[in-house]
């Protein structure tokens, strides 16, 4: 948690992120940003879908749309908070020179992304028949 | 997009470009990122870079734009309200995007800053924000 806590600080305070290690080369530096600005992109994407399911699947229950499309906007959240954090590390380990920070928030998403789709399949389809 | 490690600056790039060919994208005069200059980067890291801000202005752009098309569609003026709400992010993103590809042309030859932290923070707290006024819209 404290951890948590210390990685949101070096959001606002990125003295303290500059006050570690020695600058890597600038490229590596630039790579973080494209990745982080790609995360960003994802979030968009799943914020812009979450406005599709509502406005273009107007058949749809209210129950079914609204909740679909709260739960892309929630993962839209959770990306794009993820982004900056994921970054932040990424920065940080770099100026130490150790090893990249791992995760397994892009095999969470893949799944969660995959079960919404299925989720939209079977309902759309239903709703057809219904 | 290439991952924070996925090129190797040490090594020879035999097919550097001339420094007078820019990016298919950055033929506008606004933005002064191709001037040439010795020892440029053969990577092209600070041209990539700016566009990946540009695509990720352009995805912000159509966010708003289908959040204004959910507040017409509400019709209420809570919903006008939300959806005028929902451009702040988007202009905040622009700006944003544009401080730093100023910062990109204008690095010296030893490269340009990283990015500051407040500024991803403010990135990702304006979509944040932007989902808040979706989530409004929607329910």
């Amino acid at each position: 948690m404290s951890d948590l806590v210390r990685n949101v600080r070096s959001w606002f305070v990125p003295e303290e992120v500059r006050g570690e290690g020695s600058t890597p080369d600038y490229r590596f530096s630039l790579a973080n940003e494209r990745t982080f600005l790609a995360w960003l992109r994802t979030a968009l994407a799943l914020i812009g879908g979450g406005f599709a399911v509502d406005q273009f699947l107007p058949d749809l229950g209210r129950p079914w749309r609204v909740g679909l499309a709260l739960a892309l906007l929630a993962a839209g959240v959770l990306c794009a908070l993820r982004a900056v954090d994921h970054w932040v590390r990424c920065e940080r380990a770099m100026r130490r020179g150790e090893d990249l920070p791992v995760s397994r928030f892009p095999a969470l998403l893949g799944v969660l992304i995959a079960a919404v789709a299925v989720v939209m399949v079977v309902v759309v389809l239903l709703g057809r028949e219904g | 997009m290439t991952g924070p490690v996925g090129r190797n600056p040490a090594e020879p790039n035999p097919a550097e470009p001339s420094p007078t060919e820019g990016s298919p994208a950055e033929g506008s005069p606004a933005e002064p990122g191709s001037a040439a200059r010795p020892g440029r980067d053969p990577g092209l890291q600070p041209e990539r870079t700016r566009l990946a801000w540009r695509r990720t202005t352009l995805s912000c752009t159509v966010a708003a734009v289908l959040a204004v098309r959910a507040a017409l569609h509400r019709g209420s003026v809570t919903g006008y309200a939300v959806g005028l709400l929902a451009c702040v992010p988007c202009l905040a993103f622009l700006a944003l995007a544009q401080l730093r590809i100023r910062a990109l042309a204008s690095a010296p030859v030893s490269g340009p800053r990283p990015l500051p932290a407040r500024h991803a923070a403010l990135a990702a707290l304006g979509t944040v924000a932007l989902a808040a006024c979706a989530a409004v819209l929607v329910v």
